[in-house]
């Protein structure tokens, strides 16, 4: 019996079809920026690591951190923690049901790229 | 029929409740610490060290780094529950995911604690 009381919910999954509306893509950058920076951990902690050690290793992070190739992944870790704290305060906000109409839902996703886009750009000026 | 499954979400609120609160912990964190550094400015290394070698920067530093591990388990559990369907991949993939963040809580520890 209790099969027939689960309903069939139409689901997919497939991202090749898929078209997201201005929130959609807010929310799977939301998810892809959380994954660059997992991926990157092992990175991040060596070169935190290296920054605090000695003199030395100091210095190796300078320089490794000095390196173009280095210097992008960073910009692109930057710019992934700066959208995930601003989508996730929207993320925060929304569980409050603040927000939560379609169209104000749609103004705060457009604010978070208003908000993150030029605020990476700025951090990126004030660290390099 | 109960048909759990070992890779499930463990059908709770607690992991979503901590994923949030993690997300606080991590935002007041980086809000603080970027104040911090905006207001010392440390230019050398020693300025740099400093900074990390204070007790209570380093005990938030730690916290930080525990909320961290702990959210990104959440988010990456979800994101392997999502796309990876086979049980003993995806059983693989939490094992290795949740061993890896393990080992960076330790690792941190260790660099917070060598100061």
């Amino acid at each position: 019996m209790a099969e027939m009381t689960i309903k069939k919910r139409p689901k997919n999954l497939d991202l090749a079809t898929i078209r997201l509306p201005l929130p959609g893509k807010v929310s799977i950058l939301h998810r892809v920026s959380g994954a660059g920076m997992f991926i990157c951990f092992p990175v991040l902690l060596w070169l935190f690591s290296a920054s605090l050690s000695s003199p030395e290793s100091f210095a190796t992070f300078k320089a490794v951190a000095g390196m173009l190739p280095v210097k992008v992944v960073l910009a692109g870790l930057l710019w992934a923690f700066v959208h995930h704290f601003c989508a996730g305060i929207r993320f925060l906000l929304l569980d409050l049901h603040i927000g939560i109409e379609k169209e104000e839902a749609r103004k705060s996703a457009v604010a978070v790229l208003a908000v993150s886009i030029p605020l990476t750009l700025i951090l990126w000026g004030v660290l390099l | 029929m109960i048909n759990r499954t070992v890779v499930g979400a463990h059908y709770g609120l607690k992991d979503w409740i901590a994923q949030r609160a993690t997300a606080v912990i991590m935002a007041v964190y980086s809000v603080l610490i970027a104040m911090v550094l905006l207001v010392i400015r440390p230019g050398t290394f020693e300025a740099w060290q400093g900074v990390f070698a204070n007790g209570v920067i380093k005990f938030l530093t730690f916290l930080f780094f525990v909320s961290l591990f702990y959210h990104a388990w959440i988010g990456v559990r979800d994101i392997w529950m999502d796309y990876v369907k086979p049980t003993g991949l995806r059983l693989t993939l939490h094992v290795l995911t949740a061993t890896a963040l393990v080992g960076y809580t330790a690792w941190a520890a260790a660099i917070l604690w060598r100061l």
